[in-house]
């Protein structure tokens, strides 16, 4: 069985621009941040992003990288706001499709099952029908002859998710207490990469958890990069919780350009050894 | 056993929301006042409702805030949220930035949602909450800022555009509800302390006042040692609304 271990800067350096790329996870939870990180160093530019938005988002904004977002929210949890979000969006910097959370979830089953759409109610009444003039409403063809919202799929070029365990193969498991939705962007993406805090053999996943937390299969995985610590800032229980300090250290410096300067420097300016050594001199140093 | 709080009356306000659902998930993700309320509820007269450990964890019992599920009876990750909401058994308490007469509310952004002058959170589940779940609102501070006439994006649909329910709204000053033929907002009651003209010159749009305004009701000893003893030991939720 071959191989698919590949190293960040391959999965960025395989995106091109103008792609429509989903990004697992949800807010400040379990967020591919290294691959995230390795697409800031790379020259891909002009994406359509996908995801339940956090400091990801935030960090491909303010790199210039986004053309397009599709979210329901972007948020950093213990921090409501994303400043850098706040930022692109306030500047008209960044195209937003806005929808609920629920009509999301439904766009990536219905990619995910290669659907053209999914209805649901859900949408009706409110303003993102309005901010979203695109979007259709069908009525049902039962008695009900209800009128639904028609969600069209969220086909994406590529997925990237992050995941506590998986194998050279592409299989992932995930050990917290919640999937978020990263199996439906492995499913609705042409090709998704798993980045993993660490990659074990295929039989250690038993030793891990149960048969039911191989929430990914290798069948939709096209790369697998092991990133140690690789969700930093966002959580990835078990393995470790939202590094609650940094968080705060990436927003206050987010909300000024002199600030942020200073922080790209000296957190973003390297590869992700130098990123995680260098939070590593930090952390000490605020000790 | 001191008198109740501010917070407290919030609280126990907030408990009141859930008077009567049965056997639901109580969503209060609002703050702490209402997360206390909704578990405040289930440990007093409420005992059927289900509640969260502010995670994806129900609780077997009604759990103190920020500590652990403790025992654990069911698992509710984000895409059962999303399920739950359209299956409809679910009761959410959510944080509007704006709020109308009708209910409608916003936490979207500010100003012109092309180019918002205060980019917030997103929708995120406000438009399905409000169109298939009872909702009540939480409000921490009431102003003016927040009750207005027209909300810039409409996230959560109100009573006028096609709302399930929704039920009340609890402020620091207030409880207002929809009791009204026309399903505009009205003052229930005000909390002890409080006059209907604060809560009337808080509020940026046209209120429908009855001639006699009941005080809002106070925690007995009861729910009193519960939420000092039990439930909020650490006080969280006097941190929410200053006395």
């Amino acid at each position: 069985m071959s191989s698919k271990v590949m190293s960040v800067e391959e999965v960025a350096g395989s995106l091109e621009s103008g792609m429509t790329i989903g990004i697992g996870g949800w807010g400040s939870r379990r967020k591919p941040m290294a691959l995230v990180r390795a697409i800031l160093r790379s020259p891909v530019t002009d994406l359509t992003i996908v995801a339940y938005g956090g400091p990801d988002v935030g960090l491909l904004c303010a790199a210039g990288k986004v053309r397009r977002l599709v979210t329901a929210f972007v948020t950093m949890d213990s921090i409501p706001l994303e400043p850098h979000f706040r930022q692109a969006r306030q500047s008209g910097a960044i195209e937003l499709t806005e929808y609920d959370e629920g009509m999301f979830m439904f766009g990536l089953y219905a990619a995910a099952h290669r659907l053209p759409f999914l209805p649901t109610p859900v949408g009706l009444g409110s303003d993102v029908m309005r901010v979203n003039p695109e979007l259709r409403t069908v009525r049902s063809p039962y008695e009900d002859g209800q009128e639904l919202v028609a969600v069209p799929a969220l086909r994406m070029d590529a997925a990237l998710v992050h995941m506590n365990r998986a194998d050279a193969r592409g299989n992932a498991q995930y050990l917290g207490p919640d999937p978020y939705m990263d199996d439906l962007f492995a499913k609705a993406a042409d090709r998704t990469y798993v980045s993993c805090e660490r990659l074990v053999d295929t039989a250690d996943f038993a030793k891990e958890g149960p048969v039911q937390s191989l929430l990914i299969s290798r069948s939709q995985v096209a790369g697998v990069v092991e990133t140690p610590n690789g969700a930093h800032f966002t959580d990835c229980l078990p393995d470790f919780g939202r590094d609650e300090a940094f968080q705060k250290l990436y927003a206050q410096s987010a909300a000024d350009p002199d600030r942020w300067s200073a922080f790209s420097e000296r957190f973003l300016s390297g590869d992700e050894a130098a990123y995680q050594d260098a939070v590593r001199v930090w952390r000490e140093e605020a000790r | 056993m001191s008198e109740a709080t501010r917070a407290e009356v919030c609280a126990a306000a907030c408990a009141d929301l859930f008077r009567g659902d049965g056997e639901i998930v109580a969503a209060a993700v609002a703050g702490f006042v209402p997360m206390l309320g909704s578990r405040l509820a289930r440990a007093t007269f409420a005992p059927d409702l289900l509640t969260t450990d502010g995670g994806p964890s129900l609780s077997a019992e009604p759990v103190p805030l920020g500590a652990p599920a403790g025992t654990v009876e069911g698992w509710l990750p984000f895409r059962d949220h999303l399920w739950l909401v359209l299956n409809g058994r679910r009761h959410v308490v959510m944080g509007p930035s704006q709020i109308d007469a009708h209910g409608n509310t916003n936490i979207s952004c500010i100003g012109d949602w092309k180019q918002p002058s205060r980019q917030l959170l997103g929708v995120r589940g406000g438009p399905g909450n409000t169109l298939l779940n009872t909702t009540s609102y939480w409000v921490p501070k009431h102003s003016t800022r927040v009750f207005t006439e027209k909300v810039d994006m409409v996230s959560g649909v109100g009573w006028d555009r096609g709302a399930h329910e929704i039920r009340a709204v609890v402020t620091n000053l207030a409880v207002l509800d929809f009791e009204t033929p026309e399903r505009r907002m009205r003052l229930r009651s005000v909390h002890p302390g409080v006059r209907v003209e604060d809560v009337v010159e808080a509020t940026g749009f046209e209120l429908a006042v009855p001639d006699e305004v009941p005080e809002t009701r106070r925690p007995d000893a009861e729910e009193l040692r519960i939420m000092r003893d039990v439930l909020d030991p650490k006080g969280l939720r006097e941190r929410e609304v200053p006395a």
